[in-house]
């Protein structure tokens, strides 16, 4: 491929600036706002900031609230991931066989993504609402047996089901794609050494899918790290009991409820880094084996 | 060994209909090559035997047996894909073996089977490699294990060489003919290419837009074509094809261009004055002085083979070509005798195309005084 190579000059500056200017304000100054705030003491209504070392750490990583969150955080990236691909390797199967309707299909499957995340959120809370969402009806077998609002582990159980909901439709796309870009050829020669399609799947397609599953797998739980805020809000407030408490909720709840802006960003730079590394870890260790040539 | 027996098929695509009425046996072990332009419904054909495609109407059976409704693997049929369709992610191994291993063969007499027949076909040193990582003969060959280990009745052959380059083509169209003599299974190979055809085939069907032309053996087709159609495909340079009228006794054909050629026997087919198209295979004809042979054409240009020379000529507006070892200069627009050889000449009816057959009479002897 050709390139283009032009001598520095204003219009470069021009044409770059609008760009620079975007990532600075809203991704490097946030960044470097936090990293100082995790470093110093903020006073809450504005004021001086004290230095104080790593103390805001220290106090975030012994808080036993803070490692529940992280392990609540966990199971809700893990579970939303898994559920969500299951689901969406599954809808993109049916879809790439064509089965009748397909089309209509396909385009209904793509609206979830549409949706905002405070939106599901609140749908979700009628679905599971225990007097009269769907589950509802355990309620009258033995009253009580039912609500996300008291026990824990139903909670977190709605917010897992709502998160992988509203995840399905991206890799549902991304599955697709992947889909119908194996050669039909393929399917066919397998087809006449005898296989069938169930076989045709496990042989073929989700070994030729591998590349697209790393993908997702770390887009899906990088998402499901940050990007859960909305859904946590609007459907449980983090409750019961802080059973719902993700990581990216508590950031929230500490820095603008509780005025702890300084352990606020140490929680903030303790997620980033997170994130950093699994992201690391996934593209230098599992992503070299999923490729072929 | 099965025979392949095609009745009455037909297919079409929403409206659209793509082929009709298609007859045709393949006999148990032999050669078949169906060989037509593309588009003209040869891939669509072999894929409805493989049954990747359904057929809208008609049979076909395999060994007597209607496979209309059976799935691909029921049909015993293994096929070789023009982009040879091998699995990226199986090593040579994986892939020559993967149909005993569907099929539930032991890992160790699939893999003894496997360094048999990698053995035969010259890849056993590449049984842990990836496709990928091969030449494209290489993945040809690979292509043609898979099929081989199978142990089909019934061989599919779907343009496998059109992806090779040409002195692989004719290697491995050599090696193919091998296969084919060495194990016995009835084979049916796609081709647009008619030199493939010609010396793959045992019997070569000629398609055009959906329907058979002619089916018969190479020489047959070579000789005696049934349609202009099949003239023009097959040969090369193809027939020359001169369009005329039949004359009043039927012995000869008046060009438009004005002279009277004499056929070798009597058209008893068409009506005297009938529109026809008389046709001459371009290595059978000779050059002559002007004057001296049986047409008069215009020199316009020539290519070298090196085996000889293609000249190309003028009939008045009608372009021929003409095959010939003879090295002459001639300048552009020269006059040139043509001699088309009585025996060569071939005729066709000039509305529907089709072959008219010319009574031969033998020589008769000179009666005696």
């Amino acid at each position: 491929m050709r390139r283009a190579h032009f001598k520095f000059s204003w219009i470069a500056a021009v044409l770059l600036a609008p760009q620079l200017l975007i990532i600075f304000v809203f991704f490097y100054w946030p960044s470097a706002q936090a990293m100082y705030w995790a470093f110093t003491l903020e006073q809450p209504w504005g004021g001086g900031n004290t230095w104080v070392g790593f103390d805001n750490f220290r106090k975030v990583l012994t808080d036993p609230y803070y490692w529940a969150s992280v392990k609540v955080s966990m199971i809700y990236a893990f579970a939303t991931t898994a559920l969500s691909m299951a689901m969406a390797l599954t809808l993109a199967m049916f879809v790439d066989r064509q089965l009748a309707g397909y089309r209509a299909y396909r385009v209904t499957m793509i609206l979830p993504y549409a949706v905002a995340a405070p939106a599901v959120g609140l749908a979700f809370r009628f679905v599971f609402n225990p007097q009269a969402g769907v589950f509802s009806f355990l309620n009258t077998l033995s009253p009580g047996i039912w609500d996300p609002g008291q026990s824990g582990w139903q909670a977190v159980l709605t917010i897992i089901l709502a998160g992988a909901w509203k995840h399905v439709a991206y890799s549902f796309i991304f599955f697709l794609a992947a889909l119908q870009s194996i050669p039909r050829s393929l399917t066919e020669a397998s087809a006449m050494d005898g296989a069938r399609p169930l076989r045709r799947m496990v042989d073929l397609q989700l070994p030729l899918l591998t590349p697209t599953l790393f993908f997702l797998v770390i887009i899906n739980l990088t998402d499901s790290f940050t990007d859960s805020f909305g859904i946590v809000d609007t459907l449980t407030g983090g409750g019961p009991f802080r059973a719902t408490d993700l990581m990216v909720y508590k950031i929230y709840a500490d820095g603008f409820r509780g005025f702890d802006y300084s352990g606020a960003a140490a929680q903030s730079i303790v997620l980033m880094a997170l994130v950093m590394a699994l992201t690391f870890v996934q593209f230098r260790y599992v992503e070299r084996r999923v490729h072929y040539s | 060994m099965a025979e392949i027996d095609i009745r009455r098929v037909g297919k079409t695509y929403g409206k659209t209909v793509i082929m009709q009425g298609v007859d045709l046996t393949i006999r148990s072990g032999e050669f078949l090559v169906i060989l037509g332009p593309s588009g003209c419904g040869k891939s669509s054909l072999l894929r409805m035997i493989a049954g990747l495609e359904e057929i809208s109407s008609g049979e076909i059976t395999i060994a007597g047996q209607a496979v209309n409704h059976l799935e691909p693997r029921e049909r015993g049929c293994a096929m070789v894909f023009q982009n040879y369709a091998l699995y990226p992610h199986m090593t040579v191994a994986e892939n020559i073996g993967y149909a005993l291993k569907v099929a539930g063969v032991a890992k160790a007499q699939r893999l003894a089977r496997v360094t048999d027949v990698a053995q035969s076909v010259g890849l056993s040193e590449f049984l842990d490699r990836r496709p990928g990582q091969l030449s494209g003969g290489q993945r040809q060959r690979v292509a043609m294990a898979r099929a081989i280990i199978r142990e089909p009745k019934v061989f599919l052959f779907d343009e496998p060489l059109s992806n090779l380059d040409a002195k692989l083509r004719v290697q491995m169209r050599h090696e193919i003919r091998r296969i084919h003599n060495r194990i016995g299974a009835t084979s049916v190979f796609v081709t647009h290419d008619q030199h493939e055809g010609m010396t793959l085939a045992d019997r070569l069907v000629v398609m055009n837009k959906g329907t058979i032309e002619q089916i018969g053996t190479p020489e047959d087709i070579y000789e005696r074509p049934a349609s202009t159609y099949v003239a023009g495909f097959i040969g090369s340079p193809a027939m020359n094809l001169l369009p005329g009228r039949l004359s009043d006794d039927r012995r000869a054909v008046v060009l438009e261009s004005g002279p009277r050629i004499d056929l070798p026997g009597p058209a008893t087919g068409l009506n005297p004055g009938a529109l026809v198209q008389m046709g001459f295979r371009p290595e059978k004809a000779s050059l002559t002085a002007p004057g001296r042979g049986t047409i008069e054409a215009r020199f316009d240009f020539v290519e070298e083979l090196g085996a000889g020379r293609v000249y190309h000529l003028r009939i008045e507006d009608i372009p021929v070509s003409l095959h010939s070892e003879a090295k002459m200069k001639l300048a552009e627009g020269a006059s040139i005798g043509l001699d088309l050889g009585h025996q060569n000449l071939h005729l066709f009816d000039g509305q529907t195309g089709r072959r008219v057959p010319l009574s031969v009479e033998m020589p008769q002897l000179a009666p005696t005084a």
